[in-house]
């Protein structure tokens, strides 16, 4: 359940399908941030037609609103926010390519049966660990919704940085598992 | 005897708790985790400890947030009936403090309008719970609330009826449903009695306190201890990740109610439970 594995974004069907729940990943390259307000305005543009600010293939999304980057430093604490609340809109990014999603928390069913579908993945961070994740993050732009504040889209430059595979592409959930494992009634 | 603070004080005081709750978790907290890298059945269970130990180390080291989501500003406060406060509002002065402290700190602010969603850009208006009691001090605790713990939480009207065993199955009802969406291991706040309003603000009390400090009755205590046994029971674990750490501690807070009712609040707090108190 625990090997490790390093893989660079983009990330292609290959990698994600490889991947099961419980394995340690180590991911590099660059990650997208957004979180409530930055997935109602990218699904709102979704369903208007029109391009969005960002290109998602292959891509990971963080769902992230760090804290304000001291001087000299590339950005503040920034560990995942609740998943749950980028449901409503998940699906339809993972149809239109996107390959992974880092959060904390439960997915619903029309997001794990997405993911299956088009091949994506849900990665757990450790929720309220923001110092620490901090130090694997290199570079940090905001490349849209600078009005958002701390909900603004940004790249994020990472090395190694440490995410834990919740949801795979078969509809494995580890939520789920760790509770069959470890309830006592 | 009347005995003066001035606003400016207290802008300072709640200033520097702002900053002080969000950097530096309390040791209470790390002797929780701790305790729980000893208990912890799982490994994945015990490695996010350690994460957590770590990034506390790191917050406090670094003077950076243990967590990006700095909360909004909670703040009780208790006043002493011969205080005299010059120079302002006392509202004013808090929320001033907040502002210094969210700015100052480098914490996110994470206040906004409930409908536009736009934010306030100060993480003001604070929340802001005030007490007359007897004596010439002024006593401030800042809890700052994160959002992913407080929307798991819960007001519920039981019938007399369901009793003290329904009180708590409604508590581990509401951990096992909320999963790992709260950040576990979790500190839960149970209010239980007043009125509607008031159960919730007994929760909210009940989760300042210290994680292993039992509620004085022992009736209470024994309570809590049932309640906690029966959470770590469910498997959720460290991040729910599996696990039989999925409370550190459950605090109970009662008040009577009224005869027709059984008000009873669930609060949860993720394992950055940051409180920092101050007496002027």
């Amino acid at each position: 359940m625990t090997k490790q594995i390093r893989l660079t974004t983009p990330l292609s069907n290959e990698d994600v399908e490889k991947l099961n729940i419980g394995d340690k990943v180590l991911l590099n390259g660059v990650l997208l941030t957004g979180r409530d307000a930055a997935h109602k305005r990218l699904f709102e543009l979704i369903e208007q037609g029109k391009e969005l600010p960002v290109d998602i293939k292959g891509q990971v999304i963080y769902f992230v609103g760090p804290t304000p980057a001291k001087p000299g430093k590339p950005i503040g604490s920034a560990g995942p926010t609740t998943s749950y609340r980028m449901d409503p809109y998940s699906p339809k990014l993972i149809e239109l390519g996107l390959k992974g999603m880092i959060g904390k928390g439960n997915r619903s069913q029309t997001v794990i049966e997405a993911m299956s579908k088009f091949k994506a993945v849900y990665f757990g961070a450790t929720g309220g660990a923001g110092a620490l994740i901090a130090k694997r993050i290199k570079k940090a732009e905001i490349v849209a919704y600078p009005d958002l504040g701390p909900e603004a889209i940004r790249i994020l430059e990472v090395e190694d940085f440490p995410v834990t595979v919740i949801n795979d592409t078969k509809g494995n959930d580890l939520y789920q598992e760790g509770i069959k494992r470890y309830a006592k009634e | 005897m009347i005995r003066e603070i001035s606003n400016r004080e207290i802008i300072e005081v709640v200033r520097d708790l702002c900053i002080d709750a969000n950097y530096n978790l309390g040791d209470d907290v790390l002797r929780a985790f701790d305790k729980a890298i000893e208990a912890e059945e799982s490994a994945t269970g015990i490695e996010v400890l350690k994460e957590l130990k770590e990034n506390a180390r790191i917050a406090r080291e670094e003077k950076a947030p243990i967590c990006q989501d700095c909360g909004l500003a909670v703040v009780f406060i208790d006043i002493g009936q011969d205080v005299h406060i010059t120079g302002g509002n006392l509202n004013e002065a808090v929320n001033e403090g907040v502002r210094q402290g969210y700015e100052d700190g480098y914490l996110r602010k994470s206040a906004c309008h409930p409908i536009t969603r736009k934010n306030t850009g100060d993480n003001t208006p604070a929340i802001i719970h005030i007490q007359i009691v007897p004596g010439d001090k002024m006593k401030i605790v800042f809890a700052p609330k994160g959002g992913g713990a407080e929307n798991m939480s819960r007001v519920t009207m039981l019938t007399p009826a369901a009793g003290i065993e329904g009180v708590k199955d409604f508590v581990v009802n509401r951990v096992k449903e909320s999963g790992s969406n709260p950040c576990p291991p979790t500190v839960i706040g149970v209010g239980v009695g007043g009125t509607f309003e008031r159960s919730a603000i007994l929760a909210k009390k009940a989760i300042l306190r210290d994680i292993g400090n039992r509620n004085p009755d022992p009736e209470l205590a024994t309570i809590e201890e049932e309640i906690l046994t029966r959470i770590n029971r469910l498997g959720i674990g460290p991040m729910g990740y599996g696990g039989n750490t999925t409370s550190f501690d459950v605090f109970l807070e009662i008040e009577p109610c009224h005869i027709a009712s059984l008000p009873v609040a669930v609060n949860v707090q993720c394992h950055a439970a940051r409180h920092k108190e101050a007496i002027i």
